[in-house]
């Protein structure tokens, strides 16, 4: 128990809470820019792993980080696009589109690392290239402190950044409003001349270019090669955090430090040989008791709203 | 053509509007309307006579096959509702078009957001909110949350939106539907302002003493037709209601005379409010007989239907008694409600009386499928239930492939037909037919009356619920006037009541005592 809080209360834990919840951070922010949207998509797991894939093929070929993170970035959202256009225009059913997105992303990754590597398990043969760490100035000397927040991967910093971001966009920007409103009310938006299935779209490319950076972030810097299967259900837990979050953007960012927590955690018990299955359930038995919370303000007994037509 | 220098004064003319709906239904017919500028002009029919079709081919959210618009002498087209907001036509529509969770200046303001360097100007929409607020003597709390604010405000935020959009024509369709007696006031005084400044108002309701207080000038409709324009002042309530209610067809039923024996139903002071806390039913009390039809008259959203819904269980009673047979059926379950020989007719029937994507049988079976007549060894029983169902659909006639077909593949008064089906054949003691013959074709709703009569000779009581006033008198033996959630009249015999009479309760115009009323409650 001891070594077990030794652990917990020490930098080095802290730091490991940052890194591992880099990927949520940005799929719970995508996930919540598009529940905002009143899109109920569950295909980010699939956007990740073909960003993540597309990540390590592209700077493999070039030897270029940028062409990397730009190839990642085009197959994660093209892959929001295909969600977008089957669900807001072709009206097909969002859960199912999201789940065949998933299982292709899935197999399709697979399918495409063999092909250009002739292996089916990981990217280790191609020699794609990694994100670097940096150390912050100022920051990196301030004791404790420094020790946590310095010296991560760039990619952490942008997440923090996106945090602010998605923030602005949501609550201070035109665009924000007529997001949240077509996700709200899209009988309201339109009453106004919001043109709601746009601003869905946009809604989702913009879930699809954050969810992108966290794909891009596991292959080219939480590990520096790309695994089949590798989001292990990160997507989903980004779709719990937003829930969690309701659909706020501090709550949110709140609950995927907390899902990191519970999963830097389970590394740590791994690393002491003790059942780390335990604590991988953690995220999820939290993401329950939260939504049993949220879910029992919501009980109540009404009449089916009925749009009279004379 | 002297007519044209009339023409000069009216701001909006509509000349001939015909509108047919993609089912066949004539929803306008040659309607002409004529407002002037700076009036409150009131639009007033009975549910379904082309009132909300005619707004909403005036605001552009329908197409008319016919007819012509012109606005200010100038004829133009309506294509979308922006389009009539870019003319200065605005709509509050009794849905409210409001995002709750955004605040009030937020609702105002969408789709035309004030900028600030590319963000969103928050403050700027609150003072361009407190403007229009100030303007119109409108008072509003602009930062405050739509979803807290109660009905009449959030109506304000309504008409606060179009005018601050620009309109001049304000359509507001059944405002005061939604609204307490207080917040009705309040919207009377708010509207005589704008009137006052020169807006224009068409104002859509069926009640009379509401149109007597407000409006400068009425058009009636009638099954999509115009049947009277006028100066307000030159008629009397009872004129209008004349207007309104008229039939062309009378509809005859052969009923013996009824022989109510002991009481089935009893219902003491049953009150429900909704969610915002606005009494639907309002301390009703009332009782049905053996071998009775007892009828409810109303204009549509009066709290009939939650009334048929306390009864049947649908939804859960606050306060009073519901008693069948002297046995309290509140808050039981619906199976139970259903067991002790209670039989239900949803006005909705695609909602609560079939399912639309199961076939005529399982449609026939769903009330009795788990009792031990229908299942043999823990199994149903298939060939049991083909036989009843191909009985049933022999004797109601319902129009089919056969049992197995899709329920949605059937017209409406076949579906009707499935639904009477199943719920007379219950062994019925009580059978609450809300709107039964709505939307149905002619046949078939001479065959569900007719039903309903025989019913009630072998011995149920029957609530009949009905907008229609025709069906409601001829059918039913005593009949209930509703309005605003209470009984506003009784009559113990049906057989002399002229709609006109019924049309009175049923729009405010007369009351009856207490003592009156009282007379519907027996031990």
């Amino acid at each position: 128990m001891e070594i077990i809080l030794d652990s917990i209360f020490s930098t080095e834990f802290f730091f490991s809470v940052l890194r591992v919840a880099t990927p949520l951070i940005f799929v719970s922010l995508a996930a919540l820019v598009v529940k905002n949207g009143g899109v109920m998509c569950i295909a980010f797991e699939g956007m990740m792993l073909f960003s993540a894939l597309g990540a390590v093929i592209g700077s493999a070929f070039s030897q270029s980080r940028l062409v990397g993170i730009l190839v990642g970035l085009l197959l994660g959202m093209s892959i929001s696009a295909i969600f977008a256009y089957f669900v807001l225009v072709l009206n097909s059913n969002g859960v199912l589109t999201g789940l065949a997105l998933n299982i292709l992303g899935s197999g399709g990754t697979v399918f495409m690392l063999y092909l250009i590597s002739g292996d089916k398990g990981s990217s280790t043969a191609l020699k794609s290239l990694i994100i670097p760490n940096v150390d912050i100035p100022i920051i990196k000397d301030i004791p404790v402190i420094g020790e946590i927040l310095s010296g991560h991967n760039i990619l952490t910093y942008v997440a923090l950044i996106t945090v602010v971001v998605v923030y602005i966009l949501i609550n201070k920007t035109p665009l924000g409003l007529r997001i949240r409103s077509v996700g709200e009310n899209p009988h309201a938006a339109e009453s106004v001349g919001i043109k709601v299935i746009k601003t869905k779209f946009i809604a989702l490319m913009i879930g699809g270019f954050i969810a992108s950076l966290g794909g891009i972030y596991m292959s080219m810097g939480y590990l520096p090669f790309f695994t089949r299967d590798m989001m292990a259900g990160r997507g989903f837990m980004g779709i719990a955090a937003s829930n969690l979050g309701g659909g706020l953007t501090i709550p949110t960012f709140a609950a995927a430090l907390l899902f990191g927590s519970a999963e830097a955690l389970s590394n740590i018990m791994q690393s002491l040989r003790l059942p780390s299955e335990f604590m991988q359930m953690v995220p999820y038995i939290v993401t329950l008791i939260g939504l049993m919370l949220v879910g029992g303000n919501n009980k109540k007994l009404t009449f089916k709203k009925e749009e009279k037509n004379e | 053509m002297n007519k044209v220098i009339d023409n000069t004064e009216y701001i909006l003319r509509m000349e001939n509007i015909t509108k047919i709906y993609g089912n066949g239904f004539m929803a306008n017919k040659n309607v002409n309307l004529r407002v002037k500028k700076g009036e409150i002009h009131a639009l007033i029919g009975e549910n379904g006579a082309g009132k909300s079709t005619l707004m909403k081919v005036l605001f552009g959210q329908e197409q008319p096959e016919e007819g012509k618009i012109f606005y200010k002498g100038e004829e133009i087209k309506i294509t979308n509702p922006l389009v009539a907001l870019a003319h200065g036509i605005g709509m509050v529509h009794q849905h409210f078009m409001l995002v709750p969770s955004l605040t009030v200046a937020e609702n105002m303001v969408l789709g035309i957001e004030p900028k600030n360097k590319g963000f969103f100007n928050y403050q700027e929409a609150v003072r361009l909110t407190e403007e229009v607020s100030k303007k119109y003597n409108l008072p509003i709390d602009p930062r405050a949350k739509v979803k807290d604010l109660p009905v009449g405000y959030k109506q304000r935020v309504e008409i606060l939106k179009i005018l601050l959009r620009g309109v001049e024509v304000l359509i507001l369709d059944e405002p005061t539907a939604v609204l307490t007696p207080q917040e009705t006031e309040e919207l009377f005084v708010q509207l005589r302002e704008l009137k006052k400044q020169g807006y224009t108002i068409i104002f859509i309701s069926h009640k009379l003493n509401e149109i007597k207080a407000l409006c400068d000038n009425l058009t009636v409709l009638r099954n999509g037709r115009v049947t009277g324009t006028a100066k307000v002042a030159d008629l009397t309530e009872q004129d209008i209601s004349r207007l309104m209610v008229g039939r062309d067809v009378m509809l005859t039923i052969d009923k013996e005379e009824a022989k109510p024996k002991k009481t089935v139903l009893k219902v003491r002071n049953l009150t429900y409010k909704n969610s915002d806390n606005k009494a639907i039913v309002n301390n009703v009390s009332f009782s049905i007989r053996e071998g009775e039809i007892l009828g409810i008259a109303g204009v549509e959203g009066n709290g009939q239907r939650e009334i048929s819904s306390l009864i049947t269980g649908l939804i859960e009673n606050q306060s009073g008694e519901i008693k069948l047979f002297d046995e309290d059926i509140t808050n039981i379950s619906i199976r139970k409600i259903r067991e002790k020989g209670v039989a239900h007719i949803s006005e909705d029937r695609m909602t609560y009386g079939t399912v639309a994507d199961a076939s005529v049988e399982e449609n026939i079976i769903s009330d009795r499928y788990y009792k031990d007549d229908y299942n043999k060894y823990g199994l149903l029983d298939k060939k049991k239930i083909a036989e009843l169902s191909n009985e049933l659909i022999k004797e109601y006639r319902v129009k089919c492939d056969s049992k197995d077909a899709e329920i949605r593949t059937l017209s409406g008064g076949n579906i009707q037909k499935v639904v009477a089906a199943r719920e007379f054949t219950s062994n019925p003691k009580l059978i609450i037919a809300n709107q039964p013959t709505r939307g149905i074709d002619v046949g078939a709703s001479e065959f569900i009356r007719k039903k309903l009569v025989s019913l009630r000779d072998e011995g149920a009581a029957i609530l009949l619920i009905s907008a229609d006033l025709t069906e409601v008198i001829t059918v039913s033996d005593s009949l209930l006037v509703m309005s605003e959630g209470k009984i506003v009249a009784y009559f113990e015999d049906t057989k002399n009541l002229t709609e006109e009479t019924v049309g009175e309760y049923m729009l405010g115009i007369k009351k009856q005592t207490a003592e009156e009323i009282g007379g519907v409650c027996y031990e």
